[in-house]
Order: structure tokens, then sequence, then C-alpha cells
């Protein structure tokens, strides 16, 4: 029992519980299916509040850990090792708070086999959730790997037309990306005889001083590493996995798909790329730059050129989580703090705007943008969201995105990683792009005279629930706008001490 | 600056009610605003800027007991980063104050107006419902002007910025299905993008500057900003000039400035106190303000300096020559604002931050009460309009209107297109609507600076300014000034004199009390408003209160030379007006006098000299082409479906049949790598037949093998 009462175990695997529950109820009681899914999720999303309770946000080393050895090969030994610090608490925690609201969400949009939706996702959770508090390699691509099937199926099974082939488009892609990693993962672990990164991290300098890792190996294994994550961020070019996917899976798939499972690859970068290969971190920073530059203004100029709103929303995130990495690259505070806060923004606002159009989706199923126009004048309510939702995501002072945005940049434009300020300037346009492409999605869906479905449809506003789903992902937008100071202040430690292990 | 002083902070700790009263006040519109109707929206929206209004009264005066000195009032940290510390803080001093009273009191103003502006318009649009709105947006409206003027940094003056500018989308789209014409149109809704999309760019300057400022100034927050550029700016130059000429980029978004001006024209599509309001009297004289701010850091660059002048001078100009070729009421009063800013920008840029202020103060009288009034005779045209149309339906029933049979009317006549805001459509006005014209006589005595109405004062004390140093510009601005006296004196003759053009003209009707009251009381401040800074010793009254904020200003006594120059030139453009349009009224149909003698010329003023034309051919239609390049043909058919399919796959299968083959197990190899085909098929084909059970084998797997795992785990911890 001790074992399993370990907040994070306990965090991590509660969803199990919901699984296995699900396995005695029949398929036919969706309605209970349902909401023994919402009930699991909402009590995971508690205990990530006790756990954060626990969280000690002045400590920027890892707590709360759950630390056992597992397997033992030779003399390698695999740990069961779980821990939580600055760079991850925010993560899982935005984990744990948009399952229960991808859940809410597919109550009347889910109706077949409602039974397995609810078990992949809440396997799902676990993954996900698993991969953000991982401390061992080998632990950490277990979870990693895991997160693939539960999606794959998610959108393979109710997805669109071409889900069959998005799904396995997605899961070739982060494979194929991931075995290269998992070379690097024995690499490392063979030269410093663990794989519990706190541990290697102790052992790894003094191999980089001896040349026992010499600079030019230091560099693949990051490379290794970064295209693993790379694919899932997605950076620039390796994105063209995310508009299939994003097309074709159901809401709550593009809600956890853009506002978490992308998260993992930036949070891949921080948590072990950064620290594990700082020299080569500080040598390929102005190349990711490059890269997350190019990003953010294809992605955003991509994504004026698109008819399908969700397809647009799913092109912006190519642009925003350049942005993210363009952060985590500037390699100072302001980067990489907002960096990070961006990923929980993008979190949210990519989020909200996934599950509006979900929610427009339900009731019209199609996301063409030319059928609509003057949606404002019938559904008031949803138009209101719907702007404060684009708003946030295109980043206006006072809501979250642009506290992100902002210190972004301003990192990134006095970065001494990145050297030069062009890359920050650059990316400032895509600010200037943002609002083209989002104002042009809005304008044309919910101003302009009545369109086609606006016409002949028989649309209702949002009911309680939708306005339900929304509320505290608008909460949110406003308090990390207004007030970020609560999360700037879990950040900072732990990023100060990733910082100072980097020789710059 | 007096910091030496004990500082009183007196009426302080009431500046965020500032921008708590606007935000409570659309708050409570937002939940009960609609069901309480309009006389409740509108006084509780009224009610909230008049607290503000209050309030910034209280504030001037703490600030006049101390002197001048700064207060600066934090209300809560914002954003903390390493060591970039910057806080929601508010700083008041004779600058802000100034502004805060000319937001607040100008606003309170409109308000007032609007309710009774509203009341009419939405009911021309049979869009009732949205009346709440309207007042929900002008409170918000409000509130971030409140914050872009007092905020303590240059990143919150930005929120207030932006805020102002998302304002100015969500009003000029008020009427979001339709054109001006109230027809169902793209037009409106185009007019707010461009204008967010427009002030965006110059955002983006905004924020260049601001990261320069961090990096080689080390702050964003005004004091430190000052403190530390004159030592960069004999190090390092260049970082000073970039800031001041990224922040003229801003300035040229938010104050419509060559070559950003293109949103304010179109900006017109919102309902007209939004125009005297937003496009007007505030909003637009940001960038004056922001300007007047950073005056510290201009004073340090005088190349950037003269550019700044050199912008706002021809910008002046440039706009002026526009309005000479518009018919549209509320369009000539657009770009004679845009030329109006360019006077101010010029101003500041010369260094004249007390003319420029002074002049965005009177400007901010007289061109609210011109829009406003503008506003008062498109309603009588309306209500003539809908009069006769009434008429006409009827036949001979010549009964009084009744309102509820307007929308009938409407729909009757929908196919007629009647544009009351054209100028063309008018004539004879004045009698009857006599107040309004009253009213508008003095607002176009202020613009064209004729004696002693309000604009005089102003706009001479920024030719005085331009006169003694910067020949250049005084030129140009002579040459504006000339024009702006024109094209008011036009506008007057083609709308008030002459014969009635249009049945709608016939039968105009004057505005009610709700209306006219608040332009009687701009009336008086655009006639007595130079007052605020007569040029004779012992007055200069604004240019000393703002000393407390700009340091020493050299206060310039009345030249009568210059004076002079400038009152000739105003008659001069007025008497040439009267012998082109009122000596010969302009009749129905007839092409404008201007035309025949000018030709091209006019063509082109008319033509608003093509520039939306030229970008969108040069920015616009590219941008588009490009992203529709970008998006079909490198991002869809070269990396999604040519990298993809051809590159990714076939490699995949290459891979699986040539390499591995000779050196692997081929089973083993064949069976990972031709599930890359043969998987969709399997795949599909557990969807097709919905075999639950196979589905279910993964997530079982699993599961199943999370419980071992775990289980394992909690079996070795006890043991």
């Amino acid at each position: 029992m001790e074992f399993i009462l370990q907040p994070l175990t306990l965090l991590t695997f509660f969803p199990l519980l919901g699984v296995i529950t699900i396995f005695f109820i029949k398929e036919e009681q969706k309605d209970t299916i349902r909401l023994v899914a919402m009930i699991t999720s909402l009590i995971t999303f508690a205990i990530s509040l006790w756990v954060f309770a626990l969280f000690d946000t002045t400590n920027p080393n890892l707590q709360l850990e759950a630390k056992y050895s597992w397997i033992q090969i030779a003399n390698w030994n695999i740990y069961y090792y779980l821990a939580t610090d600055g760079l991850s608490i925010l993560l899982v925690l935005l984990t744990t708070f948009l399952t229960p609201i991808s859940i809410l969400s597919t109550w009347t949009a889910i109706n077949d086999r409602v039974k397995d939706f609810m078990v992949f996702f809440l396997l799902l959770e676990v993954n996900m959730n698993g991969v953000f508090l991982a401390q061992d390699l080998f632990l950490f691509y277990m979870f990693w790997e895991l997160t693939l099937v539960p999606m794959y199926f998610i959108i393979g099974l109710w997805g669109g037309p071409r889900r069959i082939y998005a799904a396995i488009k997605m899961f070739l892609y982060t494979m194929v990306g991931s075995i290269l990693m998992l070379i690097a993962i024995i690499y490392l672990g063979i030269k410093t005889g663990t794989l519990n990164v706190p541990e290697m991290l102790l052992k790894l300098p003094e191999l980089y001083k001896t040349g026992a890792i010499p600079l030019d190996i230091q560099m693949w294994l990051f490379l290794a590493f970064t295209l693993a994550f790379a694919i899932k961020v997605p950076m620039w070019p390796l994105h063209s996995w995310l508009p299939d996917a994003h097309v074709e899976a159901p809401t709550a798939g593009s809600v956890i798909l853009a506002g978490v499972l992308l998260k993992m690859g930036t949070y891949g970068f921080i948590r072990f790329n950064l620290p594990l290969f700082p020299d080569a971190t500080i040598q390929a920073a102005p190349w990711m730059a490059l890269l997350s530059t190019i990003g953010i203004v294809y992605g955003a100029w991509v994504s004026y050129a698109q008819a399908d709103v969700k397809k647009l929303v799913a092109y912006s995130s190519v642009s925003h989580l350049g942005f993210v990495m363009l952060g985590l690259f500037a390699l100072n505070p302001q980067g990489v703090i907002g960096g990070i806060l961006q990923m929980i923004n993008h979190g949210i606002s990519t989020s909200a705007l996934f599950l509006l159009v979900g929610m427009i989706y339900e009731q019209t199923h199609t996301r063409e943008i030319k059928v609509y126009g003057g949606l404002w004048s019938i559904m008031p309510i949803f138009g209101t969201i719907m702007l404060i939702s684009a708003l946030s995501s295109m980043g206006l002072p006072g809501l979250n995105g642009f506290v992100g945005e902002f210190i972004i940049l301003l990192g990134a434009f006095g970065s001494t990683a990145i050297g030069n300020p062009w890359y920050a300037g650059i990316s400032a346009l895509g600010v200037i792009m943002a609002a083209i492409y989002i104002l042009y999605m809005f304008q044309r869906v919910f101003l302009g005279p009545a369109g086609e479905i606006t016409h002949h449809h028989q649309l209702r506003d949002l009911n309680q629930r939708e306005i339900g789903i929304m509320l505290p992902l608008i909460i949110l937008m406003f308090w990390i706008g207004l007030y970020p100071k609560p999360f700037l202040d879990i950040l900072a430690p732990a990023v100060t001490k990733l910082l100072a292990g980097l020789p710059l | 600056m007096h910091t030496s002083e004990v500082i009183n902070t007196g009426f302080a700790f009431l500046s965020p009610g500032l921008i708590l009263a606007p935000v409570i006040g659309l708050i409570i519109n937002a939940l009960f605003g609609r069901q309480r109707g309009e006389n409740f929206t509108g006084m509780v929206a009224s009610f909230a800027v008049g607290v503000a209004f209050i309030i910034s009264i209280l504030l001037t005066y703490t600030v006049a007991v101390n002197h001048g000195a700064v207060i600066h009032w934090t209300i809560a940290e914002w954003i903390h980063v390493g060591n970039l510390k910057l806080d929601w803080a508010l700083r008041l001093d004779s600058l802000s104050t100034t502004m805060m009273l000319v937001v607040s009191g100008v606003g309170l103003l409109i308000h007032i107006y609007a309710i009774g502006y509203m009341h009419e318009d939405v009911r021309f649009k049979h869009q009732e419902h949205r009346f709440n709105n309207f007042f929900i947006y002008l409170n918000l409206f409000i509130a971030s002007m409140m914050i872009l003027v007092s905020g303590d940094s240059y990143l919150v003056l930005f929120v207030g910025w932006e805020g102002v500018g998302l304002c100015s989308f969500l009003l000029i789209g008020f009427w979001y299905e339709m054109d001006t014409l109230a027809q169902p149109s793209w037009a409106n809704s185009d007019a707010a993008k461009k204008a967010f999309v427009t002030n965006r760019v110059g955002d983006f300057g905004f924020l260049i500057a601001g990261f320069l400022m961090f990096w080689y100034l080390g702050s964003v927050q005004f004091d430190a900003v000052f403190q530390a550029a004159p030592a960069i700016a004999h190090t390092q130059p260049w970082v000073i000039i970039a800031i001041t000429l990224f922040m003229l980029v801003g300035v040229a978004g938010k104050s419509a400035q060559i070559p950003l001006f293109v949103w304010l024209p179109d900006a017109m599509a919102g309902p007209t106190p939004v125009s005297a309001l937003i496009h007007a009297a505030t909003m637009v004289t940001a960038g004056v303000y922001l300007i007047t701010r950073s005056a510290p850091v201009y004073a340090l660059v005088h190349n950037a300096q003269y550019i700044v002048a050199l912008v706002g001078a021809i910008t002046a100009l440039f706009a002026a020559t526009i309005a000479v070729g518009q018919y549209d009421i509320k369009r000539v009063l657009a770009y004679s604002t845009i030329s109006q800013l360019g006077f101010m920008v010029a101003a500041v840029g010369m260094g004249g931050y007390v003319a420029g202020m002074f002049h965005l103060i009177t400007h901010a009288f007289f061109k609210a009460l011109l829009f406003l009034s503008a506003g008062s005779v498109i309603l009588g045209l309306e209500r003539g309009h809908h009069h006769s149309a009434h008429d006409h339906h009827h036949g001979h029933h010549d009964k009084p209107n009744n309102h509820g049979h307007h929308h009938d009317d409407n729909q009757a006549h929908g196919e007629e297109v009647f544009d009351p805001g054209d100028m063309r459509n008018m004539g004879g006005i004045w009698r009857t609507m006599p107040i309004t014209f009253v009213l508008y006589i003095i607002g176009t005595l202020a613009l064209a600076g004729i004696f002693p109405f309000a604009g005089f004062w102003s706009k001479d004390e920024i030719l005085l300014d331009a006169s003694r140093h910067f020949p250049l510009i005084y030129g140009i601005l002579s040459a504006a000034a000339f024009l702006t006296a024109f094209y008011m004196g036009r506008q007057i003759w083609m709308v008030f004199f002459g014969e009635a053009r249009t049945d709608a003209a016939k039968h105009a009707q004057e505005s009610p009390l709700i209306m006219t009251a608040p332009l009687m009381i701009l009336a008086i401040l655009s006639f007595a408003g130079g007052a605020l800074n007569l040029p004779f010793a012992g007055y200069h009254t604004l240019g000393h209160w703002l000393e407390y904020t700009l340091g020493h200003v050299e206060a310039l006594p009345l030249n009568l030379q210059v004076a002079g120059i400038s009152s000739a030139l105003a008659i001069t453009a007025i008497v040439t007006s009267w012998i082109l349009y009122g000596l010969k009224p302009l009749q129905p149909n007839q092409i404008d006098p201007l035309k025949q003698p000018l030709g091209a010329i006019f063509s082109g003023m008319e033509g608003k000299w093509f520039i939306d034309e030229i970008y969108d051919t040069l920015i616009l239609t590219p941008f588009k082409n490009l992203a529709l390049f970008l998006s079909e043909v490198i991002d869809w058919r070269f990396w999604h479906d040519f990298m993809h399919d051809s590159v990714v796959v076939k490699t995949y299968h290459w891979l699986g049949d040539t390499v591995f083959s000779t050196y692997a197990d081929r089973k083993g190899i064949d069976a990972f790598f031709n599930s890359w085909g043969s998987e969709s098929a399997r795949l599909s084909a557990v969807v097709c037949k919905t075999q639950n059970g196979l589905v279910r084998s993964y997530a079982l797997a699993i599961l199943l093998g999370f419980v071992i795992m775990l289980s394992y785990l909690g079996y070795t911890t006890i043991h």
C-alpha cells in the first residue's frame, strides 16, 4: 500500500482504476461509462492538486520522489523512478486539467464504442503523466511509446474519413524518431552505467571532460534525441503528420494531441537535451532558433491559406510551438521560462479553439470556413468565447498568450546563445501574421453576412455543458494574462538551476 | 521633477478606479444590460465614465498640490522573470492626468450622445438588442485607454495600446454583417480587420523598440529608460535612433501616419460616436502621447526627431489633399483627422511637446464636435429619408411619422440604396437642422484655425515652432492648413447651403436634446479651448502644467507675423471654397467643380491617391498568393505528399526489401515493414467488422502490463 500511496504513483496510475471499472460495465450503458471516466479523471485532477499542494515551489530540485529498483540486467539497474520539479509540475497539472475537459466534450460527440474510447482515453492519461514524471530513461521511453497506442486508436477508430492514413502516419513518424532516441539511450546507458537521469547527470560531466564521450558523439546523441522530440513538437520541417492527425482526430483527440502530446516533445528538450548534452545544446542553439523562426513564420503563413478551420488551428500550432522552441533555445531565463509558460498557454488556447471548432462541427458537420459567416448574431455566446480564445491565441496583452510570447521574444532578442536579434525580430513578425490568420478566421466565420450554413441550419448557441467546458479555460486565459506570478514563481527556481548547468 | 519634496499621495489610491469603474460598468451591462433596457445600459455606462472623470479631476488635483511630483502607484506584480521586473503600476504626473481628463471628459460627453444616437441607429438597422453591446465595448475602450495613458512602463502602456486596438476592431465592425449603407456585405468587418492588422504592424515596431530598451537600457519602465538613455546615446547612438524609429512605426500605426494611415478612413464604418471618440479624439492621439511621454529619449537624437516631424508634416499635407476630393461627410473628417494628427506628430517631432499636446486637446474638442454633428446630420437625413419614403409609400396620406412602421417601409424600399452620408445627397440643411448647423460651423471655424476659436491658438503654436527652426516643415504645414480651411469650407457649402438635392435632405429632422446637449458643451470648449494655453505672458497655463513632466519649456509669445499669415491663408481658403461651392451651389448629379480645372490631380485626390490599390498589389496580393503557394505546393504537395509518400514510404519499402533481407531474418523484418502496407488494411478490417475483442486486447495488454509492473514493484518494496 505504501508504494501505491506515493503521491506521484497514485497520480499516474489512478486512471487505471477507472479503466478496470469500465471493463466491468456493459457496452450499452454509455452514460455510466462516461460518468465513470469523468469521475476518474476528476479525481485524478484532484490528486494532482494534492500533489501540487505537497510541492515546494521554492525548491529547484526533483521532489516527491518515488524511486524503486525495478529491473536488474547485468550491472544495470533500471529504476521505477517518478519525480517532479518546476519543469514538469505545470505540465502534469495541464494534463490532468485537460483530460476531464476533453472527456466532457465527448459526451454527445462520441456515441460509438464509448467503452473503448474511454478506456483508451484514461490509458492515455496514465502514459502522459508518466512521460512528464519519469526520471529513468527506460521508464520514460516506455511511457513515451505507450502514449502512441491509445492515440493511434483514438484517431484510427473515432476519426474522420482519412483516419487510418492519419493514424498510421502519426504512429510511424513518432516511432521512427524514437528508434534513434532508443539507440542513444542505450549508448548513454552503456557509457554511464545507469539510465537514472539524475545519476547520469552526475557522471556525464566527467565523461565529457575526459573525452570518454567526445564532442561529436555528444552532438550525435543530441541529434538523436532531437529527432524524436522535434517530430513530436513538431518542428518545421517535420510537421507534416500534424495536419493529418488533427484534421482526422475527434475533438477530444485533437485537444489532447495539441494540448499535451505536443508538449511531450518540447518537454523532452528541457528535461533531457539541455542538461544531458550541454555543449551540443549551446552549439545547436542558433540552428534550433533558425528552425523555430522558420516554423513560426511558415506555420502562420500556411495557416492563413487554409479552407478548413481545424487545419488552420493545426498549422497555427506549428507557429506557436515555434515560439516555444525559440524560447527554450534562447537559453536565458526569459526565453526558457517564457517557453515553458507558452507550452501551458498553447495548451489552454489551442485546446479552447479545438473544443469550439468541435462544438460547431457537432451541429453542422462541416469545418469549411467559406460556408459560415455571420455566426455571431446567431450564436453570441459561442462567438464571444471564440473571440476571447482567438485573442488569447494571437497574444493580446491582458490574456495568457501575450505573457508567454513577449518574454520569449524578449529573451530570444538578447540571447547570447542564439547570438543575434534577427531571429527574434523576424519571429515578432509572427505576431502580425497571427493577427492576420486568426482575424481572417474569426471574420469569415462570425462576422459578415450570413453564409450558407448560418442560413440553412437551425443552430443553437452553446448549452450549459459546453459553457462549463469552456469556462475554466477562459478563466485561465485571464489569470495567466493578468497575474502570471504564481506560474512564473513555479518555473523560476527550476529554470535557474537548469541554466546554471549549461556552460554559457 | 520635484522628487525631493515629501509627496502627498492624496487621491492617488483612487487611480485603479480609472480602470475599474468602466470595467465594472461593462460587467454590469454584460450581466444585466439586456434585460434592463436601453436607459439602464446607457446610464450605467455613462456613470462609469463619469466616475472615471471625477477620479481624473481628483488625481489632477493631487498632482497639482504636489507641484507635479510624479506618483507611482503599484497595483500588483505582473511579469518578473530574471532581471525583467514589470508591475501593474500607474504613473500620475501632469501629462498622464491631462490625458485622463481628455479621455474621460470627452468620453463622458460621447457616451451621453451615444445613448440618443444608438437608440435610433439600432432601430434603423433592426438590431435593437445590440444597443447593449455597444456600451460594453465603449466602456472597455475607456478602460483600455486609461491603462494606456496611466501605465508606468512601456509595457503597461502597450496593454492599453493593444486593448484600444481591440475595441477599435469591435466597434468598427459593430455592424459587421453590412456595409456603411446597411447592405449585406463584408465591408464593415473588412474595415475592422484592416484596422487591427495595420495596428499590429505598428505594434511590431513597438515591440522591437521595447526589446531594444530592455537589452540596452536595462528596463522598459519610463524613469529607468529615461535615466539610462543619455549614457547609451553617447556610446551607442544607433540604439537610441533605432528605439525612436521603431517606436515611430508604432506611432504611425496607432496615429494613422504615413505609411500606415490606410485603416483610419475605413474605420468610419463604425457608428459615429465611435468615429468621434476613438478615431478622432482619443485613441488615435495615443501616438502623440507616446512621443511626448518619450520626450527625454527623442531629445537625444535630433535626426530621428526630424524624421518624426517630417512624417507628421507630409502626412498632414497628403491627407489634406485627399480630404478635398471626398464626398462622404465622415470621410472628409477622417482624412482631416489624419491630417491634424500629422500636425501633432510634426509638433512633437520638432520638440514642441506643449504645442502638440495643446493641439491634441483642442482637436479632441472640435473634431469630436464635428464628428458628432456629422452624425446628427446623417441621422437627420436618415429620418428625412424614412419620412419621405413613408410618404411615398402611403401615397398622399400625409400623416406624421410613426416610428413603429419604419421596419416595413425600409424593407419596401430596400432596393433603392440611399446614402445618408454622401454630401451630394445633402444641401440646404441649415434650414431643417439649425442647431446642428450652428454647432458644425463652430467646429469648422475651430478646425480651420480662425481667430479666436481653439484651433487657432493650438495650430498657431505648432506653426510658430516650425517657423523658427524648420522652414521646410513650416511650408508643408502651412499648405496643409490652407487645404484644411478649404475642404471644411467646401463641406459647409455642400452640406448646409444651397438647395436640398434629395427628398431626404429636404425633410431632414433635427436631433433630440440628448444628442445636441453634449455637442453644445463641446462647442463651448471648441470656442474657448484656446484659453488653456494663451500665448501671453502670465498665461501659458498648459505649458506650465506640462513643464512638471517635460522639464523647462520655452513659452513663446504670440508672433503676429505667423498668426497673420496663417489667418490670411485660412480666410483665403474659405473664400475660395465659397467661390467654388457657395456662389453656385452644387446641383443634383453635377460633378465637382474642381474636377474640370484640376483634372488628373482631382482624380488622384478623389481616388485617395490609390494607396489602397498600391498596397493591395504590392503587399496584400503577393502575401495571399505566397500563402497559397506555401500551403498547397510547398507544404502539401512537397512536404506532405512527395516527401512522405514517395521518399519516406519508399525508403521503408526499399529498406525492408533489399537491405534488411540480405542481412536479417526476412520474415521478422518483413512483418514489420510490410505492416506499413497491410496495417491499414488490417485496421480498417478491425473498424469495419467492429471486432471489439481485437481492439480491446491492445487496451487490455497495456492495462495488464501496468498492473503486473505495479504489483511487482509493490511486492518488491514490501520485501
